[in-house]
C-alpha cells in the first residue's frame, strides 16, 4: 500500500499541491484525475521521487520514502514500474533491450532467462515478434505497450502510469486501460494512474482522487462519481454532451 | 556562474559513483568509444592533412631567405602541428561534432523523460549516461590527436611534393632537427584535458536541459560554445605550465 500524507509542493511562489493525503491499495486501479494545472502529474512525480515534496511524506508499505537518500531508495525503486506519458523508451535500444534493461542492471539472470522474461512481457502486451524493432519504428499505441512491458519486466509491486491514453485513438485507449486493469488484478499491483480520460475513469477507476487547484476535492469510486453533487467534479467529468447523456442513462 | 560551477562539480561526482553493474557500463563505454573515435575519424583525417599542408606552405613562404636553412620550415611545421594544430584545432572540431551530439542526445533524453525513466528504475542516471562518455572522450580524443599529428606531418610532406615550396628531403631533415620530446608530452596532456572538457561540459549542458526541442538545440549550442572557450583557456594554461 502507498500512503501519502499532507503533501505540499511549491515551485518558487507557485504552490502547486496543497496538503494532499490519500492511500492507494494493492490490486486496485487508483486514478488521479483533474483539469490541466490541477497538480496531477506533480503529485505523481512527488510520489515516485522525481520531485521532492516541500512538505509531507510518502510511504511504500510502511517505509517512509521521502526521507531516504538515493541509495536507500534503490530497493523500493526496483519494485516500481512506470509508464510515462510519451512512453520514454530508450531510443538507442531495441524493444527487447528496453525491456531487459532493468534485468541487465539489477539481476544475475542468464541471457536466456532475461530473453524469456522479455518475450513473456511482450506476449502479455500482445506484441509478440517485435523484439528487434527500435522505438522509432513503433506506433504510439505500440510504444505504450512496450512501455508497459518494460514497467512489468521486474515484476513490480507498484505501477505508476502517467496519461496512458494521451495521443491514442479511442479503441487503442480502451485496450491500454484494459491491459492496465488486467495486470493490476493479476499481479495484485498497487497501480496509480494519472488521467483526464473519462473512459478510463468510468472503466477502470476503482479508487478515484479528484484534484482541483492543488487540493484533494473529492475521493470515491467510479460508481459513486455519477451520483456526486460536487459541482467542480461534475463540471469536470460531465463537461461533454456525450458524458451528460451517459449520466442521464445511469 | 558559481551556481553552475557547483552543479557541474556535483554532477561529475555523481557520474563517478560506483556503477550498479560493471558489465553494463563497460558496454556503454565501448559504444561511446566507437561513436567518438570511429565516428570522428573521417573529419579528423581531412582537417589534419589540409592543416599540415597549409602550415608547411605558409612557413616555407615566410622563411624564403637565403640566410635561413630551408629545412627550418619542417621543424616549425612539426612543432606547431604537435603543439597546437593537431590537439587544439582537432579539439575545436570535435567540440562541434562530438560535443553537440552528446549535449543533444542527453538533452533529448531529458525532455522525453528517458532520464526520469532511468531514475525511476533506481539507475544512477549521471553515472550511466555521462561517465562512459567522459571515459570514451579522454581515451579516444588522444588517439585521434595522435592520428592527426601523423596525418598533419604527412600533409606537410605531400605539400612539399606537390608545390615544391621546399624539397621533401629538406622537410624530412627539418622534422628530425632539434626535436624536444616535451612537445609530445604537452600534446598528450592537452588532448586528455580537451577530451575531458568537451565531454563533461556538453554532457552537463544536456543533462540540465529544460523544455522541448528548442531548448535541446540551445543546450547543444551552449555546450559547444562553452567547451570551445574552455579548450582555448586550457590550451593557454597547459602551454604556460608545461613549456
Amino acid at each position: 500500500m502507498i500512503e501519502i500524507k499532507d503533501i505540499f509542493k511549491t515551485f518558487g511562489e507557485n504552490e502547486v499541491l496543497k496538503g494532499i493525503s490519500a492511500q492507494f491499495k494493492p490490486g486496485k486501479n487508483n486514478l488521479i484525475i483533474g483539469g490541466s494545472g490541477s497538480g496531477k502529474t506533480t503529485l505523481l512525480k512527488c510520489i515516485v521521487g522525481l520531485h521532492e515534496p516541500t512538505k509531507g511524506t510518502v510511504s511504500f508499505d510502511g517505509q517512509e520514502f521521502t526521507s531516504m537518500n538515493f541509495t536507500e531508495r534503490v530497493p523500493i525503486r526496483k519494485e516500481i514500474g512506470m509508464l510515462f506519458q510519451n512512453s520514454a523508451l530508450f531510443d538507442s535500444m531495441t524493444v527487447e533491450e528496453n525491456i531487459m534493461f532493468g534485468l541487465n542492471l539489477f539481476t544475475d539472470q542468464s541471457r536466456s532467462e532475461k530473453l524469456d522474461r522479455a518475450n513473456f512481457c511482450l506476449d502479455r502486451v500482445n506484441l509478440k515478434d517485435r523484439n528487434k524493432l527500435y522505438p522509432s519504428e513503433l506506433s504510439g499505441g505500440m510504444k505504450k505497450r512496450v512501455g508497459i512491458a518494460r514497467a512489468i519486466a521486474m515484476q513490480p509491486k507498484y505501477l505508476f502510469v502517467d496519461e496512458p491514453n494521451s495521443g491514442l485513438d479511442p479503441k487503442t485507449s480502451i485496450l491500454i486501460d484494459e491491459l492496465i486493469k488486467e495486470l493490476t488484478e493479476e499481479y495484485n499491483i498497487t497501480t496509480v494512474v494519472v488521467t483526464h480520460d473519462m473512459n478510463s475513469v468510468m472503466g477502470i477507476g476503482d479508487h478515484i482522487l479528484f484534484l482541483h487547484q492543488g487540493q484533494k476535492w473529492w475521493e470515491g469510486t467510479n460508481k459513486e462519481i455519477a451520483h456526486t453533487d460536487n459541482k467542480e467534479l461534475n463540471d469536470f467529468v460531465f463537461a461533454s454532451k456525450f458524458m451528460q447523456a451517459a449520466k442521464e442513462k445511469l | 556562474m558559481f551556481t553552475a560551477l557547483g552543479k557541474y562539480i556535483l554532477l561529475l561526482r555523481l557520474s563517478f559513483k560506483k556503477p550498479e553493474k560493471f558489465s553494463v557500463y563497460w558496454n556503454e563505454v565501448m559504444r561511446e568509444m566507437v561513436s567518438i573515435g570511429v565516428g570522428s575519424l573521417g573529419i579528423i583525417c581531412i582537417i589534419s592533412v589540409f592543416i599540415g599542408a597549409v602550415a608547411t606552405i605558409q612557413v616555407a613562404f615566410q622563411l624564403a631567405s637565403p640566410l635561413v636553412p630551408k629545412s627550418i620550415a619542417g621543424s616549425i611545421s612539426r612543432d606547431s602541428t604537435i603543439l597546437e594544430f593537431s590537439p587544439t584545432i582537432s579539439a575545436l572540431v570535435l567540440a562541434g561534432r562530438v560535443g553537440s551530439s552528446i549535449a543533444s542526445e542527453i538533452g533529448t533524453m531529458r525532455v522525453t523523460e528517458q532520464i526520469d525513466a532511468l531514475e525511476i528504475m533506481g539507475v544512477n542516471a549521471p553515472g550511466f549516461l555521462i561517465a562512459p562518455k567522459i571515459i570514451a572522450g579522454i581515451s579516444m580524443i588522444p588517439l585521434l590527436v595522435i592520428i592527426s599529428v601523423i596525418l598533419g606531418l604527412s600533409g606537410g610532406y605531400i605539400a612539399c611534393l606537390v608545390t615544391g615550396s621546399i624539397a621533401p628531403v629538406e622537410y624530412i631533415t627539418g622534422l628530425q632537427d632539434g626535436f624536444d620530446p616535451i612537445i609530445v608530452t604537452v600534446c598528450a596532456v592537452k588532448s586528455v584535458v580537451y577530451g575531458f572538457l568537451i565531454t563533461s561540459i556538453c554532457a552537463y549542458n544536456g543533462f540540465y536541459t529544460e523544455g522541448g526541442a528548442l531548448e535541446v538545440g540551445q543546450s547543444a549550442t551552449q555546450g559547444v560554445v562553452y567547451s570551445c572557450v574552455m579548450v582555448l583557456f586550457a590550451d593557454l594554461m597547459v602551454s604556460s605550465l608545461l613549456l
